[in-house]
């Protein structure tokens, strides 16, 4: 409620609805300098298998998911059928079914309009970086779409980039690899308020690990996190009035 | 590349199709319904768990074969990087800190 009264109040008063931008894009940027690496990788790969860089950079504008885009260069240079590449993508993305779940809390009777421009823009990174600016009170829609869209800006620029002359960039330099596993450590830290987090956390990594290694493909993530969730919500309700295991945050969102 | 560009479109507009759905659907149809509260409490506890389940096999799970590895320059500079997130709270600075750490693990391996 406080959040859908305030960004009212922000549409009514243009002073503060210019900084919106700014902030979107501000909160952008560690995983601007995530994409980056990662976005000039997958150009000078994509370029390798023979893709010109308007190619690549229409599959980053139409696809905007790193690790399937990845795996469909390598599928497409190794000759599998373009039903199987599609298939691979849905099952690969369909983790952000969980994400667009638990950010829909949040955006009650918004514009569905604005609602779809958002969702076309959830990636794992934006997923993270927005759920805890929202959890934290200070962030809206108009926010989060802006964060979105830069990350999306930054790693449609930089797959052409790297598609055009990426072998020229030396890899590995000042860490950079580095920074988005950097970022989700602190965005995690940011979720631990409470046991029932910290435990739901150990349980999804450790599931996660497991799952990962006995378990090709990426089926991996979502079942770790469903199965961690299931029985942390089990653990919160048995230990509800147990003050160590933290306070109860579902009613604050609405 | 083996396929034609008409082709090569198709596959674009599948893979987005494929891809959009997952995103959009949850968030345009969930936001107008009132969900019962255990959901809501099992969806507050996703973040937590999906980014601790695509972190930790970062950490400790080496190549495509998915080897378990203790000893990952990954792992080990994910150990300060994770105190110095707790003790800052600083998004940029565990970044930043994160990488440099990184960086010079590289550099003495």
């Amino acid at each position: 409620m406080a959040l859908q009264s305030r960004s009212r109040r922000q549409q009514a008063e243009p002073s503060i609805s210019t900084g919106f931008l700014r902030q979107g894009v501000e909160a952008a940027w560690p995983i601007c300098l995530g994409y980056l690496p990662i976005g000039l990788a997958f150009g000078v790969l994509a370029q390798k298998a023979g893709l010109a860089p308007f190619e690549i950079g229409l599959m980053s504008l139409l696809v905007f998911a790193g690790s399937s885009q990845f795996i469909a260069v390598a599928m497409l240079s190794s000759g599998a059928s373009l039903v199987t590449i599609v298939m691979t993508t849905f099952t690969v993305n369909l983790r952000h079914l969980l994400m667009s779940s638990a950010l829909a809390t949040y955006f009650k009777g918004h514009r569905r309009g604005k609602l779809s421009l958002f969702a076309y823009g959830i990636t794992d990174e934006s997923f993270a970086i927005n759920w805890s600016r929202l959890k934290s009170g200070d962030w809206d829609l108009e926010r989060a779409i802006v964060l979105n869209q830069t990350a999306n800006l930054v790693w449609l620029a930089s797959t052409i980039l790297g598609g055009i002359g990426g072998q020229f960039i030396p890899a590995k330099a000042f860490g950079i690899d580095y920074a988005l596993i950097a970022m989700f450590i602190c965005l995690l830290v940011y979720q631990l308020s409470g046991a029932v987090y910290v435990l739901t956390a150990i349980l999804a990594g450790g599931l996660a690990v497991i799952l990962a290694v006995i378990w090709p493909g990426n089926g991996y993530i979502i079942a770790a996190a469903v199965m961690a969730a299931t029985i942390g919500v089990v653990a919160k309700r048995r230990w509800l009035n147990n003050p160590a295991f933290g306070p109860s945050t579902g009613g604050e969102k609405r | 590349m083996t396929v034609s560009l008409p082709d090569y479109l198709l596959l674009l507009l599948a893979m987005g199709a494929v891809t959009y759905i997952p995103r959009w659907a949850p968030v345009f149809f969930l936001s107008r319904r009132q969900l019962p509260q255990w959901l809501v409490d099992w969806l507050d506890l996703i973040p937590a768990a999906i980014l601790s389940a695509l972190l930790l096999p970062e950490l400790v799970l080496r190549g495509d074969q998915r080897t378990f590895s203790m000893v990952e320059p990954e792992l080990w500079v994910a150990v300060p990087t994770l105190l110095f997130a707790i003790k800052t709270r600083s998004l940029g600075g565990t970044v930043v800190v994160g990488m440099l750490l990184f960086w010079g693990a590289q550099k003495l391996l």
